[in-house]
């Protein structure tokens, strides 16, 4: 399993539409992919799911990967996050 | 005459009858159905079309208001393919035994109560988009039309509210205008309004169904409606309306034309701006670009200095926003006038002539990386051009580029994407710049000349002194000469300059500033059309109708 610890910097949290864009960057790979934030978590294929973390500027994230393409799949996340939240 | 107020989206007028715009009916079974089977094949067909639905509004919304606003109805069709969503409908039709119609309003109300219960208003919003979609799907399965809501007749609509698909599905050559009893500045309805330019008002209480059919004005600048106006105001309200309606056909004739001589010079129209949300007013005036975006918002809405990452943000939203188009910021400008409590200046003696600007910059470096690092990270996204302010020499114009050179450097080593199109020009705003302008112009892309500035050193006259208003002559020979010179310059040495203080947007000096070779004009967004006009209508191949001077 891979690990990925992210803090949201983008002024408006995981949105909407870049959380959309999430999803589907996540339905790209079969690896489990869960979302956790404090003791709320989610899977990352699931937009209203996702949403309703409500990740806000500044909170931290743990994404966790599991599956036959952890590595690409968790380092693909992983850019996508830094690149869009 | 009755008169309703509201939040104001855009300041236009709009003059016609009031249709009320009412949902359509919907019965829904209530009771036990049969074949839970078949309840949930018409569901997902109901799904299936909502999607391909969302899919033809964002097309729609695309043309009509841009691809930033149209994006919602994407984030649509994404809540509509959400698994855990469908579930618990299906879950409904066939634990419950109920039909597809009421298993949609239980199941989509539970989302939709999910987020009006957050804390954070902007999820609190999205609960609005929950049931937008539900009414979708609503419709589909009970074979209702909600473009009929609308009428045949030009119409000033009135509604508690619009959902986004609504508002994108009306048919905008019998809009008149909007009013909603909810929505704020922000709801989607506001945003698509503002983009469409419709007058719409939000949040108007007095809404009342007993409106219908009748007279109404709606006064966007003053926030407000008049029902059955009496014959002064209607008489006010016309003349502006007629105002408007002729800037709006000046638009019309001039969108996407280039700003070209009859005898074919073409000169780029830029527009100047404040902050992000000026962007709709770039767009809507149809500028070519930005040729100055003063970064200075960033430094003043602020209570400590803004972060790298805050700029950052900023920044790339313009950018992406508007590219391809160019889009020129200017580094930190403060000082002099424009002073704040973080930066901790001095109270200084004569501040026109003091302490701003790059001066600041180039001694405060830490202060002025970040500003840069921001700058080249945001380049990824759009066309940057990064313009520094109140240069005097080459030196200065140097140590500039040398610590932008040491951000990228850093950028790169730290993994950013860094895009390579990025021109760099200066202000020309002092004499000693216009006297120096042959060396500069070695230096950089291109030229701005900040016309209020200029005037100010050149005549050494306090443009806030209003004792001096007698000696003070906005077309000073000596100004249109360093105008002049500095074009001149710049085009000995492949740079190319353009003009975007107050003087750039003067009709009058347009032909004067043509002949003289000027590339780019940046005014004030609203003068971007006049001004494309202005130039449309010269023929420099015929005799000068102006003193060069």
């Amino acid at each position: 399993m891979k690990e990925i610890n992210f803090t949201v910097t983008d002024p408006l949290g995981i949105h909407a539409r870049p959380a959309g864009i999430l999803v589907k960057e996540a339905k790209k790979f079969t690896s489990k992919i869960t979302v956790i934030k404090g003791d709320k978590s989610c899977d990352m294929r699931k937009l209203l799911a996702l949403m309703g973390l409500a990740v806000k500027q500044n909170d931290s994230i743990v994404v966790q990967v599991e599956g036959a393409d952890e590595d690409a799949c968790a380092a693909a996340i992983e850019a996508f996050l830094k690149e869009n939240f | 005459m009755l008169v309703g107020n509201g939040k104001s989206i855009v300041n236009g007028i709009a003059i016609g009858k009031i249709k009320i715009y009412k949902e359509p009916e919907r019965i829904i079974n209530e009771g036990l159905i049969d074949d839970p089977d078949a309840e949930v094949t018409r569901y997902e067909a109901a799904v299936e079309k909502a999607i391909d639905q969302q899919n033809v509004l964002y097309e729609k919304a695309v043309k009509d208001a841009g691809k930033d606003i149209a994006e919602v109805f994407l984030v649509h069709a994404m809540m509509l393919e959400d698994d855990d969503l469908n579930d618990s409908v299906k879950e409904i039709i066939t634990g419950q035994k109920r039909s597809a119609e009421y298993a949609t309003q239980q199941g989509y109300a539970n989302y939709a109560q999910m987020f009006a219960d957050m804390d954070d208003p902007y999820m609190k919003a999205r609960a609005a988009d929950i049931i937008d979609i539900q009414g979708m799907v609503l419709d589909n399965l009970l074979g209702l039309d909600s473009a009929s809501m609308q009428g045949t007749e030009p119409s000033i609509l009135v509604a508690d509210d619009f959902a986004p698909s609504q508002t994108v599905k009306l048919d905008k050559s019998l809009l008149l205008g909007m009013i909603c009893r909810e929505g704020s500045s922000n709801s989607h309805t506001a945003i698509l309004a503002r983009s469409m330019n419709i007058p719409a008002l939000m949040q108007c209480k007095e809404v009342d169904d007993s409106w219908d059919g009748k007279d109404a004005i709606i006064d966007g600048k003053n926030g407000c409606v008049y029902i059955e106006p009496d014959a002064d105001l209607r008489k006010v309200l016309t003349a502006r309306h007629e105002e408007d309606l002729k800037k709006e056909a000046l638009l019309q004739e001039l969108k996407g034309k280039p700003s070209t001589t009859i005898d074919g010079y073409e000169v780029h129209v830029y527009a100047n701006i404040g902050g992000p949300s000026d962007v709709g007013a770039v767009n809507q005036n149809d500028a070519e670009g930005v040729g100055l975006f003063r970064s200075e918002f960033v430094y003043l809405n602020s209570k400590e200095e803004p972060s790298e990452e805050e700029q950052f943000v900023a920044y790339k939203r313009v950018l992406e926003s508007l590219a391809p188009k160019l889009v020129i910021i200017r580094t930190c400008d403060i000082g002099a006038d424009k002073t704040i409590d973080y930066m901790n200046l001095d109270k200084e003696e004569n501040p026109a002539l003091g302490y701003r600007a790059v001066r600041i910059c180039l001694t405060r470096k830490p202060f002025f990386k970040k500003q840069l690092r921001a700058l080249l990270r945001a380049s990824a996204y759009g066309h940057l051009g990064i313009m520094f302010p109140m240069i005097i020499s080459v030196r200065e114009v140097r140590e500039c580029k040398e610590i932008m050179e040491e951000c990228r450097q850093e950028l790169i080593k730290e993994g950013y994407k860094i895009a390579d199109n990025i021109q760099i020009g200066i202000m020309v705003e002092t004499p000693a710049a216009v006297l120096c302008a042959d060396e500069l112009a070695e230096e950089v892309d291109f030229f701005s000349l900040g016309t209020n500035d200029l005037t100010q050193y050149t005549c050494a006259i306090d443009r806030q002194n209003a004792k001096l208003e007698p000696f003070s002559d906005t077309h000073h020979p000596a100004v249109l000469r360093a105008i002049k010179m500095t074009i001149e310059a710049g085009h000995r040495h492949g740079t190319w300059v353009g003009i975007c203080g107050e003087l750039g947007a003067d009709t009058t000096l347009t032909e004067t500033f043509l002949r003289y070779g000027v590339d780019e004009l940046s005014v004030n967004p609203k003068s971007v059309l006049p001004l494309r006009k202005a130039i449309r209508s010269l023929d420099l191949s015929k005799p000068a109708t102006v003193i060069g001077k």
